[in-house]
């Protein structure tokens, strides 16, 4: 493999791995704050990417679409913590996936009567439409290398709200402690409120920011929820640190293992086998450390 | 409800199923078929979820792991022979069991649900984006299997009354074969995994090797009622082996009530007349209620997730219980 081909494949490999760490940061602070797991995650990755695709074409500029997009995601959750969520916190997880699992049907369903079933695409926005040239016939484009510096710039906000403000400091511990935060006068109700909202929130956006380099279609999201899951199997869940260091891990290995060759005994094993890796990669942590690399032994 | 009360109401069932060819059309018939299929689905994971605690998001890879292996099996324009593909398929699904269960069953709650859908995603995948089977269009079983013993054929898949008396046999077989496993000392520790792992290991029991085979022998059930679905309908898709599958089976057994095995029989016909109730909804103006059938169906999932944790069993024997004490009976 040449070295601008390395490069390209490097670049993609981080901006596939960030955009996933966006996604699988909101699935594992819900649960690591919460205690509740959303299956229907994945589900508003693929609201976001049909939020921005209708705001496009109504506002008619990506800029605008952007913010009014994450507007309606954080109404989004907020509403559906009020209605569904906040009745399962001392239910089973069974429970909670059942009923999240009902949820990803309402919203395809719902999908499906408010915007169709065909696949749609957001276009580039013209500033971020460039290339980089890497080589006569190679080039990056400017827009993936402005996804992957969004994420970093999330997950650093991220970073700062959870452990530097007085918020972070109600949400960590409300996540150690439910009913002492609320006997010294805390509402928790309300923090888990917000945490909810900006879990649904995260997915949203990565949707949103992914739509104008993937198409927008039905069921995007199943696969992402997947591959979220193997993330969070990895990293531990609730650790939102295991979660950026096993995004990355399993963007590099996706990545390479569709474009590396490798034979074993005459048998082509990659790329034939590439949708393959992450799950590979899953089962050998698994029998390593069955509570992920950063998760609490159980 | 007693067992034996159980066990007379279950036999009655079975009896009356047994004469519905007699007067019913095929339509009622097939779907009486399908509905006994669904219930040894549910039965199997019922084996997980109700008795041994493993809640299991990815059962439905091992039904579709057996009627691939039925499709691979049937030579093009020709018939598989029904002796040998059938234990090979069910051997097929247990074998996956066994592979998938050695990575699985050393996880714990939540980290067990993700990982099961995980691995049955990725089978999904496999035959989803490859060409293995005709890929995502799946492939068609053009001619049955062939069930002759020298020169005698005892049932003939093609004729839709003979696959429901074989699927009627199998349901009866699979809940007999339950029943025994659970009285067993085995079906025992089980249920002792269930209420409280950490103490049945201490007394002594290894309980990594029982919930393995536990996965296994579920798996295999599993395997059972794909392959007597895809020579229902000769068709594989790899829906069978989807998430879809895998949440709509939990739910079944939910929604009848788990840790019984009349639960998810009777969850499974619910579940399924309901499905059919709500495609079948009129149109209301310029709006198609049959068309997004799955609105219903996936508000109605949060609210029976919501208001019935012990699913219709359950329900019913609060509201016997209620009208119980208000007679000024005790509790039974």
């Amino acid at each position: 493999m040449e070295f601008s081909t390395f490069l390209i494949q490097l670049l993609n490999g981080v901006q596939y791995g960030l955009l996933l760490f966006l996604v699988s940061s909101g699935l594992t602070l819900v649960f690591g704050i919460m205690g509740i797991i959303n299956i229907a995650h994945g589900s508003f990755y693929m609201v976001g990417a049909y939020l921005a695709w209708s705001l496009t074409g109504a506002i008619g500029n990506f800029w605008l679409a952007l913010p009014a997009g994450i507007v309606i995601s954080v109404l989004i959750g907020m509403l559906l913590e009020w209605l569904v969520i906040r009745w399962l916190y001392h239910r089973d997880h069974l429970y909670q996936v059942l009923l999240t699992y009902g949820l990803i049907l309402v919203v395809e369903e719902l999908r499906s009567v408010l915007w169709g079933d065909d696949v749609r695409g957001v276009d580039i926005p013209k500033i971020l439409s460039a290339s980089i040239p890497l080589t006569e016939n190679q080039s990056y484009p400017v827009y993936r290398l402005w996804i992957s510096a969004v994420c970093l710039l999330v997950a650093g906000l991220m970073y700062w709200v959870i452990q530097k403000t007085r918020l972070g400091m109600m949400i960590r511990a409300g996540a150690s402690n439910r009913e002492m935060v609320q006997s010294l006068g805390i509402n928790i109700q309300v923090v888990y409120r917000v945490v909810f909202a900006a879990g649904l929130t995260l997915a949203a956006l990565a949707g949103m920011i992914a739509a104008p380099v993937s198409a927008v279609f039905p069921g995007m999201g199943n696969h992402v929820l997947i591959v979220c899951f193997v993330v969070v199997v990895i990293g531990g869940m609730g650790s939102v640190k295991g979660a950026l260091i096993a995004s990355l891990l399993i963007g590099l290995v996706d990545t390479f293992g569709k474009v590396v060759t490798l034979a074993i005994g005459g048998f082509k094993v990659l790329p034939e086998l590439s949708s393959m890796t992450v799950y590979v990669l899953m089962a050998a942590i698994l029998l390593w450390r069955p509570e992920g690399l950063f998760g609490k032994r159980l | 409800m007693t067992s034996r009360a159980n066990a007379i109401l279950l036999a009655v069932a079975v009896l009356g199923l047994a004469a519905t060819p007699f007067f019913a059309e095929k339509f009622y018939v097939q779907f009486f078929a399908k509905l006994l299929i669904m219930g040894i689905f549910a039965m199997s994971l019922d084996l997980l979820l109700g008795y041994t605690g493993l809640v299991s998001f990815g059962h439905a890879a091992f039904y579709g792991a057996s009627a691939y292996t039925l499709a691979i099996l049937t030579p093009q324009y020709q018939a598989a022979n029904f002796w040998t593909s059938f234990p090979i398929a069910i051997a097929v699904s247990a074998t996956l069991a066994l592979v998938i269960g050695f990575f699985v069953v050393r996880t714990h709650g939540i980290y067990f649900i993700m990982v099961t859908l995980a691995f049955a995603q990725m089978l999904f995948f496999l035959f989803h984006d490859t060409k293995i089977a005709g890929g995502n269009d799946g492939i068609y079983i053009d001619v049955r299997p062939v069930a002759k013993i020298g020169d005698w054929q005892p049932f003939n898949l093609d004729n839709f009354v003979h696959v429901f008396y074989l699927v009627l046999v199998f349901f009866v077989i699979v809940y007999v074969l339950l029943r025994v496993i659970l009285a067993s000392p085995f079906g025992r520790v089980l249920v002792g995994i269930k209420a409280n792992e950490a103490r049945m290991r201490s007394l002594g029991f290894p309980t990594f090797r029982y919930k393995l085979v536990a996965f296994v022998i579920a798996g295999a059930i599993a395997g059972v009622a794909g392959y007597l679905s895809s020579i229902q309908f000769g068709v594989v898709n790899p829906e069978m082996m989807g998430w879809h599958l895998s949440g709509a089976v939990m739910m079944m057994v939910i929604l009848g009530g788990m840790g019984t095995l009349t639960g998810p029989i009777i969850g499974a016909a619910v579940w399924m007349l309901l499905e059919l109730g709500l495609q079948g909804l009129p149109k209301v103006g310029s709006v198609d209620l049959g068309k997004h059938w799955q609105l219903w169906m996936g508000s109605f999932i949060v609210l029976a997730s919501l208001l019935l944790p012990n699913g219709l069993l359950g329900l019913g024997a609060s509201l016997l219980r209620r009208i119980g004490k208000q007679r000024g009976k005790p509790d039974a």
